[in-house]
């Protein structure tokens, strides 16, 4: 539990800013709805008749016009992308940090195995996500209510659930990259969330890609495919925890054995 | 106890064969110049690295099995001792007691005292030598049965260094075992009992102390007009245009008389480095 608290406080800086910046874009977005709402009609048969744009944001399965359709894309693309870069920021750090920074030496001098280290930091990561989500979903359902819309519960539940799911996996993927990695860790895991994002990005946009909807975690927390159909891809779910377990397993085999120098 | 152990990095040397094997209760040096090894035995020897064969054992404890167990006994300091840059030292002597799951309130504020350390400063704002200090009292509040400390004067200036030996005897005194690695050969010969001597990863001389100093070399620099020929225990002489550094182990008087004769404008006889020791002394043992 030391090291959870300890690992908390070090990213304690970054979590607020994370959190604030995505609760606030997110907060900014419900609010401007209602103003768009107006001209919203025209819009919607717009964005909906844009080829290969409105397949990839799956503006061609739900109402743009409605609260939810444009909370799905526009809020679902700021909370899909600004968590995925959290986690993944947050993650890919945990291990690698303490070489990085030359702190694993004092860390390391201290009677903690190896696997507790990993286990406890790996706890930080995920109690961090965790409450990343929990602010931001309070956020998002307070500004829905202050801006007269009427709450939209079950969709809103499954799509927050959904991106938590989704981080939870790539935290896990890069909680693996951690550990086999000594510097330069930011970007590589920036880089990992990015080409997560783009990989559904192509799986919309084309039938002979779609096999990239088994590698992405964004394939099962499409903001259109959750609201058209209000419900959650559980094959796809259970193949992304698969991914997250294994990233998990790596880091805990690799961090094991590895030197510290 | 320290046997067989090796370790490369690729094609890089580590540790090649090492054996060594320290007491408990002993004030051990281990010297070497940089690259020797020094660091990579003393990280094998608290687990961080894992040797590529051979055995470590602390306390009877084999280090790969039980680390664990061997580091609740165990302080360690780092020759870079660097810490997390927003933390207080005092949060920073804090987390490292929750971490061994003790209590040393009163052993880390008697040492911070001692070694005039601020609990209050951010570690961001710590000097070289505040930071060495801050890994001190991490290696030794909680009163470890082994210390092990890599480099642990360099920038602590004299009256520190004086005060954390005092303090280093005092534990030693109670029982501590302690084992001090370094390139200063004064520290090592003024405090610890025995020592080894590492270098390209291999010890080439373990006694005690007085046996491995009893080298009896200095260096002797000599500015003016100087021959000396036929001059016994003489080595290593640099030649500059009006000036003479050599390695001399022979008797002092014969020196001075050799040069009394002559036209000396200047003379230095100081001792030599660690260096001059290993290149000239221990060149034969490898």
């Amino acid at each position: 539990m030391v090291l959870i608290r300890h690992e908390l406080r070090q990213g304690r800086a970054s979590f607020v800013i994370w959190t604030t910046a995505v609760a606030m874009l997110l907060a900014v977005c419900i609010f401007i709805f209602p103003q768009m709402q107006d001209g919203m009609e025209g819009m919607s048969e717009m964005f909906a008749s844009m080829g290969g744009f409105t397949e990839a944001f799956g503006m061609d399965r739900i109402n743009f016009g409605t609260f939810i359709g444009f909370y799905a894309v526009e809020c679902g693309n700021i909370l899909g992308l600004g968590g995925a870069l959290y986690a993944a920021l947050f993650s890919v750090g945990a291990l690698a940090k303490e070489e990085q920074g030359h702190t694993a030496e004092f860390l390391l001098a201290h009677p903690l195995s190896r696997g507790r280290v990993a286990a406890e930091k790996l706890a930080a990561v995920m109690i961090g996500v965790l409450t990343f989500n929990i602010c931001v979903y309070v956020v998002a359902i307070v500004s829905t209510i202050l801006c007269g819309e009427k709450v939209p519960f079950k969709e809103i539940t499954l799509l927050h659930f959904a991106y938590l799911l989704m981080q939870l996996e790539i935290a896990g993927i890069c909680f693996g990259i951690s550990a086999f990695m000594r510097r330069g860790t930011a970007g590589v895991g920036l880089g990992a969330a990015i080409l997560m994002y783009f990989f559904n990005l192509i799986a919309n946009l084309s039938k002979s890609a779609e096999f990239l909807r088994y590698i992405t975690p964004f394939a099962y927390a499409d903001g259109a495919d959750i609201v058209s159909l209000k419900k959650l891809d559980v094959g796809l779910i259970c193949l992304g925890m698969i991914y997250a377990v294994l990233g998990i397993a790596a880091a805990f085999t690799k961090y094991r054995r590895k030197d510290i120098i | 106890m320290v046997s067989g152990l090796t370790k490369s990095y690729g094609k890089a040397r580590g540790i090649d064969g090492l054996t060594l094997r320290v007491g408990e209760g002993e004030f051990f040096g281990f010297i070497g110049p940089n690259g020797a090894g020094k660091s990579t035995t003393i990280r094998t020897l608290i687990g961080l690295i894992k040797a590529d064969a051979g055995k470590v054992e602390i306390f009877g404890k084999d280090i790969q099995t039980e680390n664990r167990k061997i580091l609740e006994e165990t302080g360690y300091l780092p020759s870079e001792a660097i810490f997390y840059p927003g933390m207080k030292v005092g949060e920073v002597i804090e987390l490292s007691a929750k971490l061994r799951g003790k209590d040393c309130k009163g052993e880390a504020e008697e040492l911070c005292g001692r070694l005039e350390l601020d609990r209050g400063k951010k570690v961001r704002e710590l000097s070289f030598g505040n930071r060495k200090k801050l890994g001190i009292v991490c290696a030794l509040q909680h009163s470890p049965r082994l210390c092990i400390l890599d480099e642990p004067t360099s920038g602590l200036d004299p009256l520190m260094q004086r005060e954390f030996f005092g303090i280093l005897r005092e534990k030693n005194a109670a029982g501590m075992t302690i084992f001090l690695s370094s390139h200063i050969l004064t520290e090592v010969q003024q405090y610890c009992s025995r020592a080894a001597v590492i270098r390209e990863g291999k010890i080439i001389a373990c006694d005690s102390v007085e046996a491995l100093a009893d080298t009896k070399a200095k260096r002797v620099h000599v500015r003016g007009n100087i021959n000396i020929a036929g001059l016994c225990g003489v080595k290593d002489i640099c030649k500059g245009q009006r000036e003479l550094s050599f390695l001399y182990s022979g008797r002092m008087g014969e020196l001075l008389t050799v040069l009394s004769g002559q036209e000396v404008e200047d003379l230095s006889i100081s001792e030599p480095d660690l260096e001059e020791i290993f290149m000239h002394y221990y060149k034969e043992t490898v």
